[in-house]
């Protein structure tokens, strides 16, 4: 119900400074189990445990950041992904979520096989490689594409995997996933028509259906 | 903070070799109060050299607990918030009943007559102490090294009396090289004259044997790094070699200096049995894997390595927390980057204090 109410307004007003945040924050349902990869320090399970008492816990890979994230109470371990999701039993969460993530991925087919394998449901949010900008500032610069969400110069950039909507929800037909939902942003915007040209980051419920 | 320890008398304990020891006495500290639903107590267990003197200031000997620099006022297992107890184990040399101990059907020390004790018969004389203190159940059980064993078999054996472990730098069992250094200390001491078969109280100590012992031991302590970075090849008081075997690095003093004060504290008997128990502590016990034994488990986890700790190394506590993963337990860990070796969670503790901190307020907060 609540997920319903993001989906009639056209802003999305932000969470911890991050709209997908607020997206993800608004889906997951009160008290159930949700395991955040590359969560950071934290923020957003810390958030979700005392909104939503939800049962938080968490993979980061650096130990700086896993230090913060329990220093706040959030049950995390260092991990990379793929190892950290390899000891769960099947369905151990109600909720696995991939913010962010998925472009820096070196297996992410893998990954969100396994999230879908150890979660219920999956939230993928991921930044739209087929967003006009992007298409823009490559038509007319000749490089690698550089915007406010793709930032980096090619040889510094986190960003190992250059996917767009379109291409998310071409992988999504052929491995069986079934999209619950979609949600489309620009900035704190709600995106209607053209996401793979419109949206900057887009944000996925799946499940196996 | 002065504090003064207590000693409980039990009438008897069953071991796991199947002996009984009667009586049975257990010394302990405790710091803070416990409040009044009996739900901030904290149970810290010590390392293999360790006593019941965790924090503060001992009036016998005016010295600072083992673990001082963690537990008090504001600090992370903060004494305004929580109880803390500390107990001497068993076999232990220090008010606990151990080898040096007097046995009650011949008036003399055990000695070798002791028996073998384990970890498990350790965690039960606790378990009896926390009895007999009228506390159910304890918020966390904590300790480095032998000690995070000790909280291990505790979350094990009394699943419904733990709220939370926080094992740091240990193992769910001791690998071949902790065995095999254990096995050099115990050697040591048994090739001094003076251990006589451990027939030694009351005469001329083993403490040839037991320094060397305490040696090897501050070795694998330490790390590559901090021993080069605390005396290198620096000399001790001289300006060039002596062409002799007296004393010439600094290192060597070292660690005879730390050999020879250990014989002044430490009871070579109590040496070879708790290095024993540590040896056979295995948390598998029998069972056909590590994830099979923790099916009863249901405390929450905090677990910590030492980037430079080669003596319990991360892929250690690693397993651990795979086989806690895979039975869904609720685990938080991290490999904290520390040069000081397996001592690190003696000495290096600002990052595990927030660590600590952090997870005790929060498993604290949940059950309230």
């Amino acid at each position: 119900m609540s997920a319903q109410t993001v989906k009639k307004q056209a802003f999305v007003s932000e969470l911890l400074g991050r709209s997908d945040y607020a997206i993800i924050g608004e889906i997951v349902e009160p008290n159930s189990k949700v395991l955040d990869l590359g969560c950071g320090e934290g923020e957003l399970l810390e958030w979700l445990a005392q909104n939503k008492g939800v049962d938080a816990r968490g993979v980061e890979i650096s130990g700086a950041k896993v230090q913060r994230a329990i220093g706040r109470g959030v049950s995390v371990f260092q991990s990379d992904i793929d190892a950290g999701l390899a000891d769960y039993p099947d369905q151990a969460f109600d909720y696995v979520i991939l913010s962010q993530t998925l472009q820096e991925m070196r297996h992410p087919l893998q990954v969100l096989r396994e999230m879908l394998r150890v979660g219920r449901r999956g939230i993928v949010a991921f930044p739209n490689f087929g967003h006009w900008r992007v298409r823009f500032s490559m038509l007319t610069s000749g490089g690698a594409p550089r915007t406010p969400l793709f930032p980096h110069e090619w040889y510094d950039s986190p960003n190992t995997r250059f996917l767009t909507v379109w291409n998310f929800e071409t992988l999504a037909a052929k491995e069986g996933i079934h999209v619950e939902r979609r949600f489309f942003l620009a900035g704190n915007r709600k995106v209607k028509t053209l996401p793979n040209l419109m949206a900057e980051v887009a944000v996925y419920l799946v499940s196996r259906g | 903070m002065i504090v003064t320890a207590n000693t409980l008398r039990f009438d008897s304990l069953s071991l796991d070799s199947g002996a009984t020891l009667a009586p049975v006495e257990v010394t302990y500290e405790s710091y803070g109060e416990l409040n009044e639903a009996k739900s901030n107590a904290v149970m810290v267990l010590h390392a293999f050299s360790g006593d019941a003197h965790a924090a503060g200031i001992s009036p016998e000997t005016g010295q600072p607990g083992w673990w001082d620099n963690m537990i008090g006022p504001g600090k992370a297992f903060d004494t305004n918030k929580y109880f803390v107890i500390c107990s001497n184990v068993l076999g232990g040399c220090r008010g606990t009943t151990g080898p040096g101990s007097i046995d009650p059907a011949t008036g003399c020390p055990y000695a070798m007559s002791f028996p073998v004790i384990t970890v498990g018969d350790m965690v039960r004389l606790q378990a009896m102490l926390l009895d007999a203190l009228g506390i159910e159940r304890l918020l966390a059980v904590t300790g480095g090294s032998m000690g995070g064993m000790q909280a291990l078999e505790w979350a094990v054996a009394f699943p419904d009396r733990v709220v939370a472990a926080i094992p740091i730098a240990s193992t769910t069992r001791h690998s071949a090289q902790q065995i095999a250094f254990n096995e050099v200390g115990r050697q040591a001491i048994m090739a001094d004259p003076n251990w006589n078969a451990g027939d030694y109280y009351g005469k001329e100590l083993p403490g040839r044997g037991l320094a060397v012992a305490r040696m090897v031991g501050h070795i694998t302590y330490m790390s590559d790094d901090s021993m080069r970075e605390k005396f290198g090849r620096r000399l001790r008081g001289k300006e060039a070699f002596g062409f002799d075997f007296e004393v010439d690095f600094e290192v060597e003093n070292y660690l005879r200096y730390r050999g020879s004060q250990f014989v002044g504290r430490f009871d070579a008997n109590s040496y070879l049995y708790i290095t024993k128990a540590m040896d056979y502590f295995d948390l598998t016990n029998g069972l056909r894997s590590l994830t099979a034994a923790l099916e009863a488990v249901r405390a929450r986890f905090l677990v910590i390595s030492f980037s430079s700790d080669w003596l319990y190394p991360s892929y250690q506590s690693q397993e651990l927390v795979r086989a806690l993963r895979s039975r869904n337990c609720d685990v938080a860990y991290v490999e904290l980057e520390s040069n000081y070796g397996h001592d690190s969670f003696l000495v290096d503790v600002a990052e595990q204090s927030g660590l600590v901190r952090g997870f005790l307020a929060s498993t604290f907060e949940k059950l309230a």
